[in-house]
């Protein structure tokens, strides 16, 4: 029964087909650092599970964001555990998305014919760290308030656009409900879109072209 | 027992730590989503409002009383009132009005020297048993019609939300 269901739909989908490309292929004789592209992959989903839970309660705004973070972790069954592991997920990501890029360049994969996947992956770490530096503003407590100030502060010391790009993170000269919303809107929205699409074409790039081996003596 | 092959293991291995970790996050994620059905809000509850030995007999007693609503992190009060009316010594022959005017909610208050209820927003006017004498309530105030007194001598009344 199942069977002749699975056939069925294996016929017009190519199930077994995708199965085979995507986690059946032939991998080089890998170790464990091999693994850390699966590991941030994971913990992207994971945070994007985790995010999406969290703005059931959380509400963007001077007003609610702090009251809404407590009920969220005093009020809620469970709201403890799905922002504890959004906010540890959220630094394990960029230590192991690093990592990741260290992997990479120590063992010299980034050379021809993945050069591209590189500077995606050059963007996926970008990426990660704006969700990072959004991501911290939204508690609206006094240390996210004042990172965020600072930070901002420091992207608007580019000399001659410094203003400017000061201006338009924070939606204004100064941290406000814009900021707070835009912060938001930057976190669950735009990069996430970003790191999405940038995570399809590093993941397509990488089934193509397969996974590099080791360099050895004589390479 | 037959041999397991190290494909085979690797599977079964990450099948089960796959649904273990779905689970852990899986049903508490669950819960997470339908607590606030879960939770029951104190709609209704007995309310002391006063001695009785305190209500003079004949003469409206005023009381209030005020509910809060706790909805995630916000609370709201709000405020209730009323007038106890008792008719004779007996403990159970008395009613209690609603102080709340039903034209449009204002609060009624009391007049002893005409005699009547009074209400500040539209000039209406209530007589003792609650009707309408003047104004555009479009009916009598309302009443506290569920009401006991305790042991100890004291009126409670019985609220219900909405």
């Amino acid at each position: 029964m199942w069977k002749k269901i699975f056939d069925w739909l294996d016929e017009r989908l190519g199930l077994n087909d995708i199965y085979k490309n995507l986690l059946d292929r032939p991998e080089p004789r890998g170790n464990w650092w091999n693994t850390l592209g699966s590991a941030s992959l994971f913990l992207f989903v994971l945070q994007g599970l985790t995010g999406i839970f969290l703005t059931v309660y959380y509400t963007p705004s001077p007003d609610h964001a702090y009251d809404s973070i407590q009920y969220i972790m005093e009020g809620v069954a469970f709201g403890w555990l799905i922002r504890g592991i959004h906010h540890w997920g959220a630094s394990l990501m960029v230590i192991v998305v690093f990592i990741h890029m260290l992997r990479v360049f120590v063992t010299a994969s980034y050379k021809y014919p993945r050069e591209l996947t590189w500077l995606i992956g050059v963007g996926l770490l970008l990426a990660t760290i704006g969700m990072g530096f959004t991501g911290y503003l939204l508690p609206w407590n006094q240390r996210a308030y004042w990172a965020t100030t600072v930070g901002t502060q420091i992207a608007g010391s580019v000399p001659f656009i410094g203003e400017f790009i000061l201006k338009a993170l924070r939606g204004g000269p100064d941290l406000s409900a814009l900021t707070l919303q835009r912060f938001f809107s930057g976190h669950i929205w735009m990069i996430p879109a970003i790191l999405a699409a940038l995570i399809g074409v590093h993941l397509f790039l990488i089934i193509k072209h397969g996974e590099s081996h080791f360099p050895t003596r004589e390479d | 027992m037959s041999e397991v092959s190290r494909r085979e293991f690797i599977k079964v291995t990450t099948g089960i730590v796959g649904g273990i970790i779905g689970a852990v996050i899986g049903l508490p994620t669950v819960y997470y989503l339908i607590d606030p059905a879960l939770r029951e809000g104190a709609k209704e509850a007995w309310i002391p409002i006063g001695k009785l030995e305190h209500m003079e007999i004949g003469k409206p007693y005023p009381f209030s009383f005020t509910r809060v609503q706790v909805n995630g992190w916000e609370r709201t009060s709000t405020s209730h009132g009323g007038f106890v009316t008792r008719n004779s010594e007996a403990p159970d022959d008395l009613f209690i009005l609603n102080s709340k005017c039903t034209h449009l909610a204002c609060t009624v208050n009391w007049s002893d020297n005409d005699q009547v209820y009074l209400c500040p927003c539209h000039d209406a006017k209530f007589g003792r048993q609650g009707e309408v004498l003047d104004g555009p309530p479009p009916r009598p105030l309302d009443r506290f019609d569920e009401f006991r007194v305790t042991e100890d001598g004291t009126l409670e009344i019985f609220y219900k939300e909405g």
